[in-house]
């Protein structure tokens, strides 16, 4: 029997967890043109990052996930710098053999999906050789609310407040601020931008860095509720996947679309049937939905925002 | 017809006019030299299992085959394909469920090209799917994928008994046990293909076990390859790579875009399906884990590294690749393999094969002579 309560708490919850995987691999992809498929790693070095700052520093949880993030995003700048512009080892090659030695990887799609795949091998067996199949979990904060036969950890509903806070920070910062400008200007038109005083360069870097920072907040938002073992990104991998092109070309309104559309999918799916049909039935909503509206939704809205104003 | 430079025009004599069928633009090794080298190459393989183990290298050669796949599809027609195991794995379990309900010779052959068919057939149903609807680029990609995952998740749950069809329990994560030995033939003209070994003598060498399964692999693998090399040296190949380069214009020349693409994923489809059929045969045994993620990724890698522009790239590669894997069993093996793929990726774009050829033909011709006359490659080409 579907359970009104449950329903909208299991939606809240799927909500929260489609947006969080998406919002960093929406922005690395939506606006630069990569697909990160150490994405998922990204999360678990959040993960890692604030459970060992728990368990080994003692910070505070809130401290600890901000420095996951923090970490992650200077992770990802790293993995910019070095491998997905090859800046560095350019910068050192053209010193030493007077060419590059390394493409960039943008506007090669593919290929940024086959050189991030191999860095993720790296950082899950990396992760594994380090630290063993599991470290030690922190508890999960906030305890639990109960109605009749059913209890639910509260800490999930602040999950879904957060991902919602999370989306309308980036919605600022990408609408609303000087960086914000910059970055869009560099997405719509790279020449011009750079003729107009961009440095486009440091621009992909910083997004790059931003997007990484997200994932590895939403790693450490999640290091209380799931296991903490090497593989623990790939959970976040196909869900972030399925809503990013499920949202289409604008990165905010498209993750946060498609998070409630695919959210609600999978909450009723998995109340009716069961996890498994859950998911199947979101990949199956997703493959269908990509065959229908090949840009997603709000491609599809932008469509037929073009076609009302030709007809006016 | 002179499509073949060095031989073009003159009264040319059998073996190079054979040759000619196999030589063009869109693959290397045009030289007698490196016929030479192929068929010395191929009789290496044929006498390894006397010195070597040649029960993990007819794995290597059946996962080659699911390379090749992979590389006609992306290396050829552009189409980055994530889910070629999609169809592998479904080959290996159709071939399983139709051989284990169906376990005699006869059965087992129709087994086997039930397994190619209905990996072809899914190939198709998928392809039509996406591209009569007008998918393209990354998205195909993403549709792949998604539908490898869908195929994880939904065999990791066929374990319960309602989870059979005939004789054959899915199995679940423990996967598909007691697959029948692979025999091929009608009634009482048949062989049976796998733990079937025939003593050989060979003078200076010794007596020895040669297994008939790694010549059934072998002799598919140079057949395929061969087959393929024909393929996209055709004018058929030459719309295929036009499609790579540049879908819009090859539509503006009055080809079949659509179709093209369509017709090539499902023959890859089919061919994956072959491998898998071969893979299911060799292990007796077929489980989820082809399906997923990590198993994906590798027909990307191999043909990645090997060269996505170059059949023997995609050969060579999975072969190298898949012994790197199994001899490193340690805990650094996915770390070199990962490490060697991105490296990869980032010095050499187009792959080993061509890079090494590229240098043999710029040792050989001297550095002013070389280039060009080998891929008409845009320099710019976007790789999806």
């Amino acid at each position: 029997m579907v359970n009104g309560i449950n329903l909208a708490l299991q939606f809240l919850d799927s909500f929260a967890f489609i947006v969080l995987a998406a919002a960093g691999l929406a922005i690395i992809f939506g606006i630069m043109g990569v697909i990160n498929l150490a994405h998922g790693e990204f999360i678990l070095i959040g993960a890692y990052t604030a459970t060992l700052a728990v368990t080994q520093l003692g910070l505070p949880l809130v401290v600890a996930m901000l420095v996951g993030g923090l970490v992650t995003g200077l992770f990802g700048i790293l993995t910019e710098r070095v491998i997905i512009s090859g800046a560095w080892p350019n910068y050192i090659s053209q010193r030493t053999l007077g060419r590059d030695v390394i493409e960039p990887l943008y506007d090669r799609l593919a290929d940024s999906m086959v050189a991030t795949f191999g860095l993720s091998l790296i950082l899950t067996q990396g992760a594994r050789i380090r630290f063993g199949n599991s470290i030690d979990q922190i508890a999960t904060p906030f305890g639990a609310i109960s109605y009749g036969e059913f209890s639910y950890s509260s800490y999930r509903i602040v999950l879904a407040g957060v991902s919602i806070g999370l989306l309308l920070v980036t919605y600022y910062l990408f609408t609303r601020t000087d960086f914000g400008m910059r970055a869009r200007a560099t997405i719509q038109d790279k020449e011009t931008a750079q003729a107009m005083g961009v440095n486009t360069d440091r621009m992909y870097m910083l997004t790059f860095g931003f997007g990484s920072a997200l994932a590895g907040l939403t790693g450490a938002l999640f290091a209380p509720v799931i296991s903490m073992q090497p593989t623990l990104g790939d959970q976040f991998l196909v869900e972030a996947f399925v809503a990013v092109v499920v949202g289409g070309p604008s990165v905010v309104l498209g993750t946060a679309l498609s998070g409630g559309v695919l959210g609600a999918i999978l909450a009723t799916f998995s109340n009716l049937y069961g996890t498994f049909i859950g998911r199947i039935a979101l990949l199956v909503a997703a493959l269908i939905a990509l065959r229908f509206l090949p840009n997603g939704i709000t491609g599809f809205i932008e469509q037929l925002r073009k076609r009302r104003q030709e007809s006016d | 017809m002179s499509r073949n430079s060095a031989n073009g025009g003159m009264n040319r004599s059998l073996p190079s006019r054979l040759r000619s069928r196999f030589e063009g633009p869109n693959t290397i090794g045009e030289s007698r030299g490196f016929w030479v080298g192929f068929a010395a190459a191929v009789a290496a393989l044929a006498i390894y299992p006397a010195f070597g183990d040649g029960s993990q290298l007819s794995l290597f050669m059946v996962l080659a085959l699911l390379g090749l796949s992979l590389s006609v599809v992306w290396g050829y027609s552009g189409v980055l394909s994530f889910g070629q195991v999609v169809f592998f794995g479904i080959g290996a379990y159709t071939f399983g469920v139709v051989s284990i309900n169906f376990a005699t010779p006869g059965g087992i052959t129709a087994a086997v090209v039930a397994g190619i068919v209905g990996g072809g057939l899914s190939a198709a149903i998928l392809g039509y799917f996406m591209f009569y609807g007008g998918v393209r680029d990354v998205y195909v990609t993403i549709i792949t994928l998604v539908s490898t995952i869908v195929m994880h998740t939904f065999m990791a749950q066929t374990a319960g008994s309602e989870w059979a069809i005939g004789e054959a329990a899915l199995g679940g994560f423990n996967g598909m046990p007691d697959i029948p030995l692979l025999t091929l033939g009608v009634g009482g003209l048949s062989y049976q293909f796998i733990y079937n070994p025939f003593p050989m003598r060979i003078l200076g060498i010794g007596a020895f076990e040669i297994s008939p399964f790694y010549y059934l692999v072998l002799v598919l693998l140079v057949g395929t390859y061969l087959g393929l090399r024909a393929l996209v040296n055709s004018d058929y190949g030459r719309v295929m790579v036009a499609v790579r380069e540049d879908e819009d214009r090859t539509e503006m020349f009055g080809y079949n875009v659509t179709r093209v693409k369509f017709v090539v994923f499902t023959l890859g489809g089919a061919l994956a399906g072959l491998s898998g059929v071969l893979y299911a045969a060799r292990n007796v045994y077929i489980d989820p884990t082809v399906f997923s993620l990590l198993f994906a990724t590798l027909p990307v890698i191999w043909v990645s590294i090997g060269g996505r522009k170059s059949l023997l790239g995609a050969v060579v590669a999975t072969l190298a690749v898949e012994y790197l894997r199994i001899s490193m069993a340690g805990e650094l093996a996915l770390v070199l393999l990962g490490t060697l793929l991105l490296v990869t990726i980032l010095v050499l774009p187009s792959g080993l094969v061509p890079w090494l050829h590229e240098q043999i033909v710029d040792t050989r011709l001297g550095p002013g002579e070389a280039g060009g006359a080998d891929t008409p490659d845009a320099p710019s080409e976007v790789s999806d």
